[in-house]
């Protein structure tokens, strides 16, 4: 007996949308989320100290969706840090996760995965000074707090969160004093022609631009960060035009922009720890965002019981994403027997057409060959342990290939981020001096935890008398 | 025509690198295949204890002999001799450290009975609850992680051939010698040495050779940095917790908690129903872990037969094959007991006996 027939990881749009779904059917669901309220990423609610703020299209989906989910007694814990995935003998699923300071545990049948995404970075040198924060880092800030990252502020880097943020900030209140946009102006005007399948985003996206416009930003296109400055804090940065491979052209010139604050970052990377855990194979997709598990529409993994939804199983964006949390919901009803299958191709061509815009504008941040010469030598790649563009090189060139030999060697991705964050740079560094393909580098082992693990959790009221200390070693 | 080695050692974990490198310098051509890559079996991912409390009455002399090894080898594998305290917490637990390290200092070991008063003057951090104490000044730890990027090294300076991510799946043998058989390459050798860790019951059974080989799935855990707790590697009587913090302020916890799957399905897993009763061991022995956060457990395999002795020596009645592994203890023995295999290979006398791979398995439950 399971406790649940499904438990769903991860309360965003993808998540929320297959619990919805799944409960008309009258399956018992679980669904676990480490933020403090449901909504994900795009549908992040505000901070309750908040009391009033002005609405977007996202505050009030997401309220609407925050809501649905109360009213169709879904079993929702927020707060809820899934740590550890295991499948148990009797075929069951295993989840452990943490919540209010306490280690629980559930069995399902089912597991929908729709962790989303995370922010990619590639770092240069200063990358790691303060005032220093990625761009989907600041959008989060925003819709949470209704903060901004300081007085004045550079954005830089690609895609649609570039235009996004520097809006947000002018919205509220605050000063841009550049956009350094890898992008060139052609790269959107190509996009824009598939962003078309929305144009009410489009139309938005142009609002944001003539706001941008009309405070005078000054936008540097095709043009990167080659160093941010700074003792203790960034003081200010230098850019550099970039070759259509994305490569810095300057030659030595250096234009200089003084900054307290930078918000970069170079598109997203699906977060693919949980399904990792779980066995399930990953492939590597750059349009997709780079390595993420393989399913079929119905988010179908090939590991039995495993299904995942959203920006996890490819970036096809937000829009795309309820519609996979729904197509998934009806694989898993019909794997646990609880419906018939069903006609569901109209749900598939509108998932289709909907990620139509995600993937434009995840093609926008998809990283060319020349951005890795960027990366100086002596650039901090791993910030958990402080390691530097160079010792990865050493350690790469006297043949140590593949990413578990380099981690073990240099102790890049040993820190708490367990390398979800620098684990995409590492190889891209390896690329340049093993001519390797991503796929042929292939992925460090992912161990739990999945989140670091309080160990004042796990050591709550034991009686030593109890532990099920094994018979001793042999004498 | 391809190449006829002196001898072909399946297998890059310490056991395999350590015996290639001592053949080498003695003269022989040597290719040793690596089916993932160097160092990353259970020499990479072990809890590094360089114990002699933990280790086997019988094996005290290697362990000895290996802990001279590893000294030498120094800061490129992060060894420190750092002494080491074995806890008991109640009579039961006193009675069993009583008799093992008595036994354990008959046969070499520099291990004395500490009061418990004098163990919280050096480690204040650790539990009043302790209730008897030993203690062996020679005890420390080396970083298993460098363990690859160690042998690796010294590989690439050597004229041994090495070949990481080449899994041998055949073998053939005549009279002439040996043909091993990765996917799509094969290399030839005289000698062959199986050095295949948690791998090894399969391995040789490509040779028909069926052993009785149990692959254990030890687990190991690590926390954030912190400011000292401890100073010393700490163990407990029955031998299923170790704990020492690193020179970055993680600390490292171990103890041989079992972990599930099998080499045949990849790495092993961690197991939630074993990883919290070692974490709440620990914790138990030191309660200031409780302020820190595991970020990484992970599980490595450890091979054994029923006796829990090494195989090391001549395998089967196949003239020229060899085999070195299931050694408890194998990080802190590996790198003397491939030396002594090494010397067996060459016909050299011995220093200490090996272990005859053909003889009849005992139980040892204890
Ligand atoms: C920081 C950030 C900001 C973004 N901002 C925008 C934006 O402004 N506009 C836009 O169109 N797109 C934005 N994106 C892209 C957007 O996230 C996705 O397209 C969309 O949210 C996908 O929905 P999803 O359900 O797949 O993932 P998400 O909405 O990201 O939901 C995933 C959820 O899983 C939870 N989760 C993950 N792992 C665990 C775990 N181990 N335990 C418990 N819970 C877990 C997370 O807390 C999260 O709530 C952003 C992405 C990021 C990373
Ligand atoms: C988690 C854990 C903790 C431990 N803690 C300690 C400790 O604290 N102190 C201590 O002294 N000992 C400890 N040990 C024991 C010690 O790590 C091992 O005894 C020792 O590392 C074994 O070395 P090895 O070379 O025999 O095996 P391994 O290091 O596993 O090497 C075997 C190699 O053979 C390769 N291989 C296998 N089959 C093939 C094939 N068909 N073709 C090509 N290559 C192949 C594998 O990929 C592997 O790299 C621990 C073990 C584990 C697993």
């Amino acid at each position: 007996m399971s406790d649940f027939d499904l438990i769903i990881i991860g309360a965003g749009a993808a998540g929320s949308h297959a619990a919805l779904e799944a409960a008309k059917a009258g399956a018992k669901i679980l669904m676990l989320d480490e933020q403090a309220e449901a909504g994900g990423q795009v549908w992040r609610a505000k901070s309750p100290s908040i009391i009033s703020a002005p609405k977007t299209p996202e505050t009030i989906a997401g309220d609407k969706l925050r809501s649905d989910l109360k009213s169709n007694n879904i079993l929702h814990i927020a707060n809820a840090r899934v740590w550890q995935i295991e499948k148990n003998n009797d075929d069951l699923w295993n989840i452990g996760y943490l919540n209010n300071g306490q280690l629980h545990n559930a069995t399902c049948k089912a597991i929908i995965a729709a962790t989303g995404a995370q922010e990619r970075v590639i770092p240069v040198v200063g990358a790691q000074l303060p005032g220093v924060i990625g761009l989907a880092a600041a959008t989060a800030l925003f819709k949470q707090h209704l903060t901004i990252p300081g007085k004045q502020t550079i954005v830089a880097g690609c895609g649609p969160l570039l235009i996004f943020t520097a809006y947000e900030i002018l919205r509220l209140g605050g000063k841009i004093t550049a956009i350094v946009s890898l992008n060139s102006k052609t790269d959107w005007a190509k996009a824009s022609i598939n962003m078309m399948a929305r144009p009410d985003l489009l139309l938005r996206g142009a609002g944001w631009l003539a706001k941008i416009a009309a405070a005078r930003t000054p936008i540097y296109w095709q043009s990167t960060i080659t160093e941010i400055i700074g003792d203790t804090h960034i003081d200010s940065v230098n850019i550099s035009r970039v070759d259509a491979n994305w490569s810095s052209v300057s030659q030595g010139r250096k234009t200089n922009i003084k900054a307290d604050s930078l918000c970069m970052g170079h598109g997203l990377n699906p977060a693919i720890e949980a399904t990792k855990l779980a066995d399930a194979t990953h492939i590597y997709t750059p349009e997709l965002g780079g390595w993420h598990v393989k399913t079929d529409d119905f988010g179908r993994t090939d590991k039995v019981g495993l299904f995942a939804a959203g920006d996890n199983a490819g970036i096809y964006g937000a829009g795309a994403a309820p519609y996979r949390g729904k197509l998934a919901a009806i694989a898993v009803l019909q794997f646990l027997k609880l419906a018939n299958a069903e006609n569901t191709d109209r749900l598939v061509a509108r998932m289709k057409s909907a990620a139509k815009f995600g993937l434009a504008t995840t093609k926008l941040t998809v990283l060319r060959a020349g951005m890795i010469k960027n990366t100086q030598q002596t650039a901090i790649i791993c910030r958990c342990e402080t390691v530097s563009r160079q010792q990865l090189e050493i350690e790469i060139s006297s043949g140590a290939l593949s990413p578990n030999a380099i981690k073990s060697g240099t102790r890049c991705g040993m820190g708490p981020c367990g390398g979800r964050y620098c684990s995409d740079v590492v190889a891209l560094i390896n690329q340049t001096i093993s001519g390797k393909t991503r796929q042929q580098i292939g992925l460090a082992t992912h161990r739990p935890p999945l989140r670091p693990l309080p160990i004042s959790a796990i050591a709550q009221n034991f009686d030593y008398d109890d532990l099920p200390i094994p018979a001793p070693a042999p004498l | 025509m391809t190449k006829n080695y002196d001898i072909a050692i399946i297998g890059g974990g310490i056991m395999g690198c350590a015996t290639a490198l001592h053949l080498a310098e003695a003269g022989m051509s040597v290719i040793l295949l690596e089916k993932d890559d160097i160092g990353q079996g259970a020499s990479g991912v072990n809890a590094g204890t360089l114990s002699l409390q933990i280790k086997r009455v019988k094996l005290m002399p290697y362990a000895l002999k290996g802990h001279h090894e590893w000294q030498k080898m120094g800061d490129k594998v992060g060894f420190v001799k750092t002494g080491g305290y074995t806890l008991a917490f109640n009579q039961r637990e006193a009675k069993l450290l009583e008799e093992r390290m008595t036994l354990k200092r008959e046969a070499g070991a520099n291990i004395e009975f500490v009061s418990p008063q004098i163990l919280f003057e050096n480690e204040p951090n650790i539990s009043k609850k302790v209730m008897a104490v030993s203690y062996c000044a020679d005890d420390g730890y080396a970083n298993s992680s460098l363990t690859g990027q160690y042998y690796r090294n010294l590989l690439n300076h050597s004229s041994v051939d090495y070949l990481e991510q080449n899994q041998i799946v055949k073998i053939d043998h005549s009279d002439k010698g040996f043909s091993v058989h990765t996917e799509s390459q094969q290399y030839k050798a005289k000698r062959l040495l199986l050095a295949c860790g948690g791998w090894m019951k399969q391995a040789a059974a490509l040779l028909d050779v069926d052993l009785p080989i149990q692959a254990r799935v030890n687990t190991v855990s690590v926390t954030e940095r912190s400011p000292t707790l401890i100073s010393n590697v700490i163990g407990h009587a029955t031998g299923l917790l170790t704990m020492k913090q690193k020179a970055n302020g993680s600390i490292l916890i171990g103890g041989g908690w079992q972990g599930t799957g099998s080499p045949n399905e990849g790495r092993g897993k961690v197991h939630a129903q074993t990883l919290i009763p070692n974490i709440q061991l620990a914790q138990y022995a030191l309660p200031a872990l409780s302020a820190l956060r595991i970020i990484r457990s992970w599980t490595g395999f450890e091979a054994n037969v029923p006796d829990f002795y090494p195989l090391a020596g001549a395998l089967g009645n196949i003239a020229n094959a060899y085999i070195l592994g299931c050694v408890r203890g194998g990080f802190t023995i590996g790198p003397y007991i491939s030396k002594l295999m090494g010397d067996y290979i060459l016909g050299n006398e011995l220093e200490l006996p090996l272990f005859n791979p053909n003889r009849q398995f005992t139980e040892t439950g204890k």
